[in-house]
């Protein structure tokens, strides 16, 4: 990874960089018009958000079932990053509803839920903080019910009457519009691997400082 | 004779009064009549209004929203970037002052 990760960080780089232009020239949507090209990055977001929160969950299951350290360093690094997309899809959700519904926020099945995954995310990691020893298993137990989340969140459009677009959007869209999404999901799945990465090294960092020390206490 | 000039006299006076009675019911009922009619309507029929015009509950720009939300995102994946750089630098110096002093010289990058 080591060898792979400037060349990554370079591509990844490269394609937000383009991002903008292909959102540019991608077709305006005819009810919204320009507030719709939040989607291009909402809904990639949101799906690298389940991506991760599916991480987090296995990773969780092997760390509580095969006791091994490693998956569980891999869980810390995947639930931090359903923290940060979860805020950037709560955040530009709210800015496209006010503009599309004329309101911020409705409590239907789609938001709730993804608010309700978000926070148990933020729950595994308040608890892997302050949790004290031991906590760690605690907390891949709830990182577990969060990935059993993610199904939910997902067809809670098709389940229940909301105001959010239903899943046939994203099969149904016009070429002019795929072309942008689709490159848009795989420039943050790049950036997705980038900080799983880094953010893996870091927890094996602070591993082998912890040994360490108590190497130096010994 | 004269009973027949009476009886046509009575005649029109009814006839008046039905007339004077139908108009009066008219007049009374034209505004009720002019109520039914559409609605006057604001949809550039009778005049352009410019946006800038609108009361502010009705005029929401998207750009500002826009631009908000890809900052916001923009703003956040960076902010974790340099949270994870710099724990990751922290933990570094101190692998490499623990090591020095542990006298094994932990090298960066160790156990990959």
């Amino acid at each position: 990874m080591n060898r792979l990760f400037p060349v990554l960080s370079v591509v990844v780089a490269a394609m937000f960089a383009y991002a903008p232009v292909m959102i540019a020239n991608a077709p305006y949507e005819s009810t919204m018009g320009l507030i719709q090209k939040i989607f291009y990055f909402h809904v990639p977001v949101a799906l690298t958000m389940f991506l991760a929160a599916f991480v987090c969950g296995i990773a969780s299951g092997v760390f509580l079932f095969g006791r091994r350290r490693a998956a569980d360093r891999v869980a810390v690094a995947a639930a931090e990053l359903v923290a940060l997309l979860g805020l950037i899809v709560l955040t530009s959700g709210p800015l496209w509803a006010r503009k599309a519904w004329g309101i911020w926020w409705d409590w239907d099945a789609r938001l709730t839920s993804t608010l309700v995954l978000w926070l148990m995310f933020l729950a595994y990691l308040l608890l892997r903080r302050y949790g004290g020893p031991g906590s760690e298993r605690l907390a891949a137990g709830v990182a577990l019910f969060g990935m059993f989340n993610v199904p939910f969140v997902y067809w809670s459009v098709e389940f229940w009457r909301t105001l959010h677009p239903k899943t046939s959007v994203l099969p149904t869209l016009q070429p002019g519009m795929r072309g942008p999404l689709w490159f848009c999901f795989a420039a943050f799945l790049g950036l997705f691997v980038l900080l799983m990465a880094a953010r893996v090294r870091l927890e094996r960092r602070r591993a082998e400082l912890e040994e360490l020390y108590l190497a130096l206490e010994d | 004779m004269l009973s027949v000039v009476r009886s046509k006299v009575r005649a029109g006076l009814r006839c008046g009064a039905a007339v004077a009675l139908t108009a009066l019911l008219l007049s009374a009922g034209a505004p009720a009549f002019a109520g039914q009619q559409p609605p006057r309507t604001t949809a550039a029929q009778e005049g352009f209004v410019p946006v800038d015009e609108l009361p502010p509950e009705d005029r929401l720009p998207a750009a500002p929203l826009l631009v908000a939300a890809y900052a916001i995102a923009w703003v956040a994946i960076l902010a974790y970037v340099w949270s994870v750089w710099r724990r990751l630098g922290r933990v570094e110096q101190e692998l490499a002052a623990l090591g020095r002093r542990a006298g094994t010289g932990a090298r960066p990058g160790a156990g990959e």
